[in-house]
């Protein structure tokens, strides 16, 4: 009986840690423009694709990675140049909408450019199953759980250390004031969107050889990243890790101890009591209306 | 849209050496587009295929075959529309078509209204049960699947099995056809457990699904990249007993994805999937090499079981026309129902008048992955 439990444990850190890679990616943004970027899914699905046609064309696959990794963060800025920038002075609801617009954009290019098949990625150390406590986790998993918690934290070192991760910092918090001393909002934007594409195309890649990936995979990963995303508390980076861990877990014990039919039905109730409680989410700043 | 009719028309003029009589003209609305394009495009290619070769070859009796084909999308809406027009204003003698269940269905009234013959290229059973005095179909059935899955499960012995599906309309039709059929088979399903679309990960399901008592043998009913993941999953918790697939996943993808983990796994599929490994003495050989060669030959991609069924719903309409002695629309009804030991991609059809489909379990064969390939399991 504890092998099971140890088993549902197990199986939801592994979703949970793709839940969160991927709701970190919102942080990023969100932290800087307040924007909740629906494309996020699509940068994860566009790292997965591109990687996997990049290998397909003989790179070997830290080289694939990287490419993909350059070219998501190409087509971030290139957002932010095309369809964000142009809309200045827009509410950030545009801004989302927009976003969501570009979603479907990115969805139908990857149609195009690669096709409507799924593919998978090799594993980066095999897929002899790790055995612990009686239960199994793929060695794939360790991966995700290891770039996550290293993503966290090179992304506090990024706010807090340096000065272009205060100045995204600053931009979210007065974008006015942020101007006045000098900061180029633009930039900002720029390099946040970059940074979060670049973030989601890493988790593709990472996640690519668990979950597969297709030109739609984007749709029901960029979902589950906001819910954990909100339900850690939007823009905090461990939050995201705790959001999405928590959703994974939710999900995995739900299969596992009531029902695999109802199993996201249960991660939403929980994820609502907690925002009802706790509006922030579980690790958000408590949000202050500024008069 | 009508481009297709068109260049059919325009190949075969020439080709044709008959021009006298009036051509015999077959209606089509295929899913070209959309989100069920993978089935309509291969239909629609199979069709233009094989109506510019017949008429390469003289035509039937005597007459040319135009094609009349529209897009319709996926869209059941569309399918209506398009099917009245091909009844009202393209006057079509009969029509094959209807890429999904839903667009077959929204059609039936109208074929049945008009008295038109249709052959449809759907899955579902709802098509042809209860029979319908208009309609056919051609494609097996995931009733079928699931008799040929829980026949080859009691060859082995197995008492009682679990079943894992995800939360798609396939999956959840073939899940439904299966609970109803285990106990035909007496086969007791102890452990019935669900995915979502776009899951990552069902190693829940399946220590539940190994945790419960007795279980002897696992059937996933999936589409897309569900079952290569429960495949992978199956095997990382080191399940050992027989680990059985759907015909949906039947393709070489499945095996691609899935990697070392699909070794040993089953799964019912299509003699045209396995067309270069049937033994030589199978009746349906030369049926689906012909099929596949020509249209790889032609199209440089990989023939699917869906052109198979548009390739069968087609044949089978020149076949009740020559029995017919016409294109009459009621003569060619009876003569399509009375259609016995047809053989085509399918398998052997023998309609009948409780039976508008005519296929039994030999158009399924079991196969298992041996070595990241297809084998016939014997």
């Amino acid at each position: 009986m504890s092998a099971q439990l140890a088993q549902f444990l197990l199986s939801g850190l592994t979703v949970g840690a793709i839940y969160a890679l991927v709701a970190l990616g919102f942080c990023i943004i969100y932290n800087a423009s307040h924007v909740i970027n629906f494309a996020q899914g699509e940068f994860v699905m566009i790292g997965g694709m591109a990687a996997a046609s990049f290998l397909g064309a003989g790179l070997p696959l830290p080289l694939a990675a990287l490419a993909a990794v350059a070219l998501a963060a190409l087509i971030g800025m290139a957002l932010v140049k095309f369809a964000v920038a142009p809309a200045r002075g827009a509410s950030v609801v545009t801004l989302i909408i927009i976003t969501i617009g570009a979603a479907i954009l990115l969805r139908g290019l990857a149609t195009v450019v690669w096709d409507k098949r799924i593919h998978a990625l090799p594993a980066f150390s095999g897929d002899a199953p790790i055995a612990v406590a009686g239960a199994t986790i793929a060695p794939q998993s360790l991966w995700v759980i290891g770039v996550t918690a290293l993503i966290v934290c090179a992304l506090w070192g990024f706010f807090n250390r340096t000065l272009t991760g205060k100045a995204i910092l600053a931009v979210s918090h007065n974008r006015l004031a942020a101007q006045l001393v000098g900061i180029s909002v633009q930039r900002v934007l720029l390099v946040s969107f970059a940074l979060s594409a670049a973030l989601g195309a890493l988790a593709g890649i990472l996640i690519g050889p668990i979950t597969f990936t297709s030109w739609d995979v984007g749709v029901m990963l960029g979902l589950k990243g906001f819910a954990a995303a909100i339900l850690g508390g939007m823009g905090s980076g461990p939050g995201a890790v705790v959001g999405g861990l928590t959703l994974g877990l939710l999900e995995s014990l739900g299969a596992g101890y009531l029902s695999s039919a109802y199993k996201d039905a249960i991660a939403f109730i929980v994820m609502l009591a907690v925002l009802v409680l706790m509006p922030g989410g579980l690790l958000g700043g408590r949000a202050t209306e500024r008069v | 849209m009508k481009l297709h009719a068109w260049l059919a028309t325009a190949i075969l003029a020439t080709a044709s050496a008959v021009q006298a009589q009036a051509p015999i003209r077959i209606g089509a609305f295929l899913s070209v587009t959309g989100p069920a394009a993978f089935l309509g495009d291969p239909e629609q290619k199979t069709l233009e295929l094989y109506v510019e070769r017949l008429n390469a070859a003289g035509g039937v009796l005597g007459r040319r075959l135009e094609l009349v084909s529209y897009d319709s999308g996926g869209d059941a809406e569309k399918a209506r529309t398009f099917a009245k027009r091909l009844i009202e204003q393209d006057r079509v003698d009969l029509i094959v078509g209807g890429s999904t269940t839903g667009e077959t269905m929204a059609v039936v009234p109208l074929a049945e209204a008009a008295g038109v013959p249709f052959i449809s290229l759907a899955g579902a059973v709802v098509i042809v049960e209860p029979v319908k005095k208009w309609v056919f179909k051609t494609p097996h059935t995931d009733r079928m699947a699931c008799d040929k899955i829980f026949v080859d499960m009691k060859a082995r012995g197995v008492a009682k099995a679990a079943l894992i599906s995800g939360s798609g309309g396939f999956d959840k039709s073939m899940r439904g056809e299966c609970l109803k059929v285990a106990k035909n088979h007496g086969i007791d399903i102890v452990a019935d457990e669900t995915y979502g679309a776009g899951d990552t990960d069902m190693t829940a399901q399946l220590t539940k699904i190994r945790n419960s008592a007795g279980v002897q043998a696992v059937l996933n009913a999936g589409f897309g990249q569900g079952p290569a993941i429960v495949t992978r999953n199956y095997r990382q918790l080191g399940i050992t007993v027989p680990l059985y697939q759907s015909h949906g996943v039947a393709s070489k993808q499945f095996i691609k994805l899935a990697g070392d983990a699909a070794e040993g796994v089953r799964l019912p599929a299509a003699a045209l999937l396995v067309a270069e490994t049937l033994p030589d003495s199978d009746p349906q050989k030369t049926v689906v090499l012909g099929y596949k060669q020509a249209y790889e030959a032609r199209f440089k991609q990989d023939v699917s079981t869906f052109g198979g069924h548009a390739y069968d719903g087609l044949m089978l309409a020149v076949e009740a026309i020559k029995k017919a002695g016409s294109a009459d629309k009621a003569r060619v009804r009876d003569a399509l129902e009375s259609i016995r030991g047809y053989m085509g991609t399918a398998g052997v059809v023998n309609m009948s008048a409780q039976d508008h489909m005519g296929l039994d379990l030999t158009a399924f064969r079991m196969l298992e992955v041996r070595k990241g390939d297809w084998a016939l399991v014997q």
